[in-house]
């Protein structure tokens, strides 16, 4: 079942879930490429987990469609849909041994002989061996390798994975994260990959979608969204950002002019999404270069002064927190290449960026500057 | 008695060597065990001793004359060959009335465990509540219903079910019946309580993974409530066929089950020697067919 059917983009229209009066997911309209790494990104609760159950079968929804290639396969029941799961909560089933376990999908096919696919697929989540023991007799990361080797050996055409590395160590993430990426190359399935890990997404999937209280507010290439990114909550949630608070004034040839806190800057064109009324502009922390003076800013820079709050050294880099005239904080990456001294806390300095790296989003009147506090850990994209 | 007071006196004294301690709590499990235990020993094993004595003395013997231990086990070939039909007739009966009980009880339980939402309790209480009143009234109020002139009866023969002269009391069916009836409940609350323990993720997954509701019931829902069924056919089975009230007041001697010949070897014909021997075969008959049971059913994969 599910090989015979056309092959096909996987495409939600106008999916909406409620519970009640509570609205899960909101009008979600997406096209999901055959064959594309899908990340979805998003804060806990903001319906990534209720969307995968709509395209499984598992929750009906209020109104909307799910289509694969042409066909409509909302109606379909679970076990009629050529998708496979890899659940949040594992969902193995205790008295089934490993084996058995990850047998299951072929068996209700009617596959007869299985070992020899089980057993490959319990070595590429390293778990050979383990096929006799029962789900309880392993440990959480390994209950979780055995969830993903049980819905991967079906070679479904979309595999729906919510949080499926989200228990393993770091190594062992990498490692998977590399099995999956090559097993989705490799077979062709759609991947669509529920995480919260945003280097995870970042690196792996060919298309990243932010989720943010049931709604996509943006959908793109990693490097898009990154670079580029369509709102303040996606700017903060995929890596970190400092907004400033300022009004659009107009524009100045390509650019398009701001005022923030009496200073004037400006953003090219084509790297505005708002260019009137309450505006962010935006800069990454790793485009925030920090300088003794205005003197030594290079042409072509905007800049802004003030002094260091905060200095915390990671190792690759240091991350200084730089306190504003007007009290807010931002905050830029130093890499530790050898050039240059460390600033310690309470030298005066200039931030310093190449407009073409800054961006303007829309911001709602009030809403005052932003920036993530210091992380322990780099963020994404700051080493790469 | 004396062994419950011999706990708080043994672990009251504070200052014992650490080797000793380390004796003394390696002991306390079987103190603990010690009120159950002679509980048991006096109003189980004391007593099946006797019954056990009982069933080799002397048959010609009786109440009047006294026993003599003659060690005569042809008792037990004797009653065999004389009461087998009585002794076939109960398993045969509470097997039929088994098998119709899991039939209700098992969607019984299922649909209180998983389906009935905030009616689960109430539906819980309806499934004991008929415990609150006596065994034997129940039974008799069976026994009004299928009277020869009630309504059920009327009705039967009205539609040609049964003829005019047809009857349900004093029947098979009667019995089987009321044995199904009345030991309902022993079935229905253990599965009740390995159902209301399955995950409903679980057949999500099966589902997710091509299981029609079907097979998901058969592969997942069935094996993981085995326990249940286990307990609860034990539970049902065991007094079952060792009942006589539900054969004697629903059914005639015709219908008579091994409880009924052991009733009125002890209370009627005050025949010791052959009560205690047919309480043993149907002991010994039942302990067979549990273990043959669990040894099958203790299996992995039941189907
Ligand atoms: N069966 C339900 N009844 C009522 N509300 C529900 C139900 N299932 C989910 N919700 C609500 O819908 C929202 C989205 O839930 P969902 O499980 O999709 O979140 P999620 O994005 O997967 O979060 P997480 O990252 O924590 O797994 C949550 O606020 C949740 O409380
Ligand atoms: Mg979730």
């Amino acid at each position: 079942m599910g090989h015979e059917t056309p092959a096909g983009d996987l495409r939600l229209a106008n999916l909406t879930k409620r519970f009640g009066v509570f609205t899960a997911v909101d009008d979600l309209s997406l096209t999901i490429p055959q064959g594309s790494f899908f990340a979805l990104l998003g804060a806990s609760g903001c319906g990534k987990t209720t969307t995968l159950r709509m395209i499984a079968g598992l929750e009906e929804p209020t109104s909307g469609q799910v289509l694969l290639g042409d066909r409509d396969i909302a109606g379909l029941r679970p076990y009629k849909r050529p998708v496979n799961t890899v659940f949040q909560s594992y969902a193995l089933f205790p008295h089934l041994d490993i084996h058995e376990n990850v047998a299951f999908g072929l068996r209700r096919r009617g596959i007869r002989k299985v070992t020899d696919q089980v057993e490959r697929m319990l070595s590429l989540v390293q778990l050979e061996g383990y096929g006799r023991r029962k789900p309880a007799q392993l440990s959480g990361g390994q209950q979780q390798r055995v969830a993903l080797a049980r819905a991967l050996i079906n070679h479904p055409q979309v595999l729906l994975l919510d949080e499926p590395l989200g228990a393993l160590d770091l190594k062992l993430r990498r490692q998977m994260q590399i099995e999956l990426k090559r097993i989705q190359t490799e077979v062709g399935i759609t991947f669509v990959h529920v995480t919260h890990d945003q280097e995870e997404a970042m690196t792996m999937a060919d298309t990243v979608a932010v989720m943010n209280a049931g709604r996509i507010e943006q959908l793109g290439a990693p490097a898009d969204l990154y670079e580029y990114p369509a709102t303040a909550f996606v700017a903060n949630f995929l890596g970190q950002s400092n907004l400033l608070a300022g009004e659009a004034a107009g524009h100045s040839g390509d650019d398009v002019l701001v005022t923030a806190h009496g200073a004037r800057f400006s953003v090219p064109a084509g790297r505005a999404r708002a260019d009137h009324g309450s505006v962010f502009l935006g800069v990454r922390p790793e485009k925030l270069h920090l300088v003794a003076g205005p003197d030594q800013v290079p042409a072509g820079h905007q800049h802004l002064g003030g002094v260091v709050s905060d200095a915390s050294y990671v190792g690759v880099s240091t991350q200084y927190l730089v306190r504003t005239p007007w009290g807010s904080e931002l905050s830029a990456f130093a890499a530790n290449s050898g050039v240059g001294g460390r600033l310690p806390v309470g030298t005066p300095v200039t931030a310093h960026w190449d407009p073409r790296h800054a961006f303007l989003l829309p911001r709602a009147a009030g809403e005052d500057d932003q920036t993530s506090p210091l992380l322990d850990e780099p963020p994404v994209g700051a080493l790469s | 008695m004396s062994a419950l007071a011999h706990v708080p006196t043994s672990s009251g004294q504070p200052a014992a060597p650490p080797g000793a301690r380390r004796g003394r709590s390696r002991l306390l499990p079987y103190l603990l065990l010690l009120p159950g235990a002679a509980w048991l020993l006096v109003f189980f094993v004391l007593p099946l001793l006797q019954l056990a004595a009982a069933s080799l003395y002397d048959p010609s013997g009786s109440i009047s004359t006294g026993y003599a231990m003659t060690w005569a086990f042809g008792n037990y070939p004797d009653a065999l060959q004389q009461y087998w039909p009585q002794l076939a007739r109960s398993f045969g009966y509470s097997a039929i009335a088994l098998v119709l009980a899991l039939l209700m009880g098992y969607p019984l339980a299922y649909g209180i465990a998983q389906k009935a939402g905030r009616w689960k309790n109430l539906l819980l209480v309806a499934v004991v509540a008929p415990m609150f009143t006596s065994f034997l009234v129940r039974t008799l109020a069976w026994k009004t219903i299928l009277s020869d002139n009630g309504w059920v009866v009327g009705l039967l023969r009205d539609v040609h079910l049964l003829g005019a002269d047809g009857r349900l009391l004093a029947t098979p069916f009667a019995v089987v019946l009321g044995l199904t009836y009345n030991f309902l409940p022993f079935l229905v609350l253990p599965l009740y309580a390995s159902l209301e323990r399955l995950d409903p993720r679980l057949l999500e997954a099966a589902s997710d993974l091509y299981a029609s509701p079907l097979r998901a019931f058969q592969k997942v829902t069935l094996p993981l409530s085995m326990p249940g069924v286990i307990a609860g056919t034990l539970l049902f089975f065991i007094p079952a066929t060792g009942d006589y009230i539900n054969a004697e007041l629903l059914g005639t001697p015709n219908e008579y089950m091994i409880g009924n010949v052991i009733d009125s070897a002890f209370l009627v014909r005050l025949d010791y020697p052959q009560g205690a021997a047919l309480s043993f075969l149907l002991m010994a008959a039942i302990l067979a067919i549990v273990f043959v049971y669990l040894r099958k059913a203790g299996t992995e994969e039941v189907l």
